[in-house]
């Protein structure tokens, strides 16, 4: 794989990282036909991200070496961050970026060409690794909501930078409600103050979803990382007072990343408890956020408080994709998102449900690899061609290879076993 | 009980919110005392509090465009109210540009100050902010805990040097200790001062002039260059210097030998009593 980035793109590219780096610690590699696909993960597995920078966006890429199977690579976060850690500096000085990954060398090798012909080479080891895919598809939420990113970075300011969650429905009147989300057990001493917010239909770009829905996500993944103050500084400079729109950005969330690049952002739902999808989208790049959303009976007790949210509707039964159900949830806390790791088995290329091939090996050799590959990014909007049916499976999924597709998965149901 | 009140100047605001963050560094929870003609923001002298207490007070009628309250009965027309000051200051900065914000008192299963903001924005859509700040409403038995201190007869008032250069110099000195002494004369010094095993660093602030004694008797056999002194902990005039935005009209310090030292500022329209018990 090599890569050629240029000009101001460069800068782009950095802030996507940024974001990424809200969500996970490794960062997975991806060259495809139609692009290359950046994807992070966190820990606990409730939020996933993927960027998908098209092939335009490029002054030149080349997925593989003719001939070859395209790599794929597993990196930490940290040490590609570093590469591109100031943006101001890439701003500034950085002429053209090239990323190469070559099996031979076994380094990915970031190169950034500087001003007055000072090269930067970063040579980072990498490990090698199945693919990491979400399993989501905006296209199967009933619910969209899409605003110029501006509208929603204005909506989330009140909010303290130290919540966690918030709920996002749709209230009387059809406004959007963002409304700090509260844990029942903050009963009786400590109690938070409970911060909403109300925005009309008409700041909105689309609004498909009818009055009383809601879901809770976790706004730290979404917006921008506070700076880090461990006590009050006593020489907090005066800005402080102005509010929070002084806060410098040491790194970005999808939604600074949609901002800077005045992008309107979607956001696709469905009932609580399923993952919210976040997708921004141009001609160059798309990029996707899968965070985890609260389970209803949170929800319905936070409901209690919300005189304007109405009780939100219960979740589709009839669902269209009933294999989608499986991976909503978590054993403690809803908060997974199902993730897989695909070895391109065309085993599983037709799948449009979680089909589980027999003879699928975790650690085999990585199939054909062809287009098919770009599974990351189901198209969103309205109008583009139906997207393509995720051919990847589960985690675990390996493990009990001979049931039926339609039939309730085993390894799944262990997983949300705890549910009530 | 009802309390309802209503700021639509910008400037009031801002000015409003001002108060609320100085507050905010103040103390970590406060009882608003609502009257009539006044709010009060009141730190009294807890244990919690390691012995400092704050008076705030502010006429509403500067602030408030209207303001409607009912206290308990007609003849306790108040009402006291216990709140985390750092939800009150972070509901306000929310009101920048705001067209208008609304005070509250609420009862949302639990009793609330509920903060109400009609925010501009660039599409003549509206938007609303609210943020229920949870509070306790004091009851009648525990007011009489939250009175306005009454400032005790002080061995030498002198007022303050520029709060900022103060804080600079209070900043520094607590690297090397606890203990500070503030210690001042009735010639227009005032001394800061730190003493360590290793070392003694003292800066010396001089020609504050003092302000013509109140009542004009206890101070008149007092050697004017006879310094008066008192040990405060160094972290509690940190903190009261820190809360401090720009520089008050008016700034006294009355040190009361050996027991507490008062400070006495004037904001515009609003007032600070800052009391800090001596260390034993």
């Amino acid at each position: 794989m090599k890569c050629l980035v240029t000009g101001g793109n460069v800068k782009v590219l950095g802030k996507a990282v940024h974001s990424l780096s809200r969500i996970g610690d490794e960062l997975y590699l991806e060259p495809l036909e139609d692009g290359l696909s950046l994807r992070t993960v966190n820990s606990s597995r409730s939020a996933y991200a993927c960027f998908l920078f098209a092939p335009l966006f490029f002054q030149q890429y080349q997925a593989a070496t003719p001939g070859q199977d395209p790599l794929r690579c597993k990196i930490l976060m940290k040490s590609f961050l570093s590469v591109f850690r100031s943006l101001a500096m890439l701003e500034k000085t950085v002429e053209k970026c090239c990323i190469s990954l070559n099996g031979r060398s076994s380094r990915l090798v970031v190169q950034l060409h500087c001003k007055y012909g000072v090269r930067k080479t970063h040579n980072l080891s990498f490990q090698d690794c199945e693919s990491l895919q979400a399993v989501f598809d905006p296209a199967l939420c009933p619910h969209v909501l899409r605003a110029p990113a501006r509208v929603l970075g204005e909506a989330v300011l009140p909010f303290p930078p130290a919540l966690a969650e918030v709920t996002l429905g749709i209230g009387r009147g059809r406004r959007v409600i963002l409304r700090s989300y509260q844990e029942e057990e903050a009963d009786s001493t400590v109690k938070a103050m409970v911060t909403e917010m109300s925005i009309g239909e008409e700041d909105f770009q689309q609004l498909q979803a009818q009055e009383g829905v809601a879901i809770t996500f976790c706004l730290k993944e979404f917006r921008v990382r506070p700076p880090v103050h461990t006590h009050h500084p006593v020489h907090s400079p005066p800005c402080r007072a102005q509010g929070l729109t002084a806060l410098p950005l040491p790194s970005q969330g999808l939604l600074s990343f949609a901002e800077s690049a005045n992008l309107s952002l979607s956001i696709y739902f469905d009932a609580p408890g399923r993952p919210a999808i976040f997708a921004i989208e141009d001609s160059l790049l798309e990029g996707h956020f899968v965070l985890a959303t609260l389970l209803e009976p949170d929800l319905h007790a936070q409901d209690l408080h919300s005189p304007q949210l109405q009780r939100p509707a219960p979740p589709l039964q009839a669902h269209s994709t009933p294999h989608l159900d499986d991976f909503a949830f978590d054993d403690i806390d809803s908060y997974m998102i199902a993730m897989e790791t695909s070895v391109g088995s065309e085993g599983s290329r037709a799948l449009p449900s979680i089909s589980l091939s027999p003879g699928l090996q975790p650690h085999c050799s990585p199939g054909p690899c062809s287009e098919e590959e770009d599974d990351a990014e189901p198209s969103t909007v309205p109008g583009t061609p139906p997207p393509k049916k995720f051919r990847s499976l589960f985690f675990g999924s390996i493990l009990a290879p001979a049931h039926s597709p339609q039939g309730p998965s085993p390894v799944l149901a262990e997983d949300s076993e705890g549910e009530g | 009980m009802k309390f309802r009140a209503k700021i639509v100047d910008a400037a009031c605001l801002n000015h409003f919110t001002r108060v609320s963050t100085m507050i905010a560094k103040l103390a970590k929870t406060c009882t608003l005392r609502i009257s009539p003609d006044k709010l009060n923001f009141v730190l009294s002298d807890k244990v919690a509090s390691g012995g400092v207490s704050m008076w705030c007070e502010l006429e509403q009628a500067n602030f408030f465009s209207e303001f409607q309250m009912e206290g308990v009965s007609a003849e306790n027309n108040e009402i006291y109210l216990e709140l985390t000051s750092e939800n009150l200051s972070r509901a306000l900065k929310t009101a920048q540009n705001a067209r208008a914000l609304k005070v509250k008192l609420t009862n949302k299963h639990f009793p609330c100050l509920t903060v109400s903001i009609e925010l501009l924005s660039v599409s003549s859509s509206s938007r609303v902010v609210t943020h229920d700040i949870p509070v306790k409403v004091i009851p009648r038995r525990l007011w009489r805990d939250l009175q306005e201190p009454t400032v005790p007869a002080a061995d030498v008032s002198i007022y303050l040097p520029v709060l900022k250069t103060m804080k600079s110099v209070v900043e520094k000195m607590k690297n090397i200790s606890n203990h500070l002494i503030i210690e001042a004369n009735l010639n227009g010094e005032l001394n800061l001062r730190i003493e360590t095993e290793l070392v003694s660093v003292t800066t010396h602030f001089k020609d504050l002039g003092n302000p013509p004694p109140a009542s004009g008797h206890a101070s008149q056999d007092h050697d004017p260059e006879r310094m008066t002194e008192v040990h405060v902990d160094v972290r509690k005039l940190l903190q009261f210097l820190a809360g401090q935005q720009g520089n008050p009209a008016k700034a006294t310090c009355n040190i009361v030998s050996n027991k507490m030292v008062h400070f006495d500022l004037l904001h515009e329209d609003v007032s600070l009593q800052y009391f800090i018990p001596a260390l034993s």
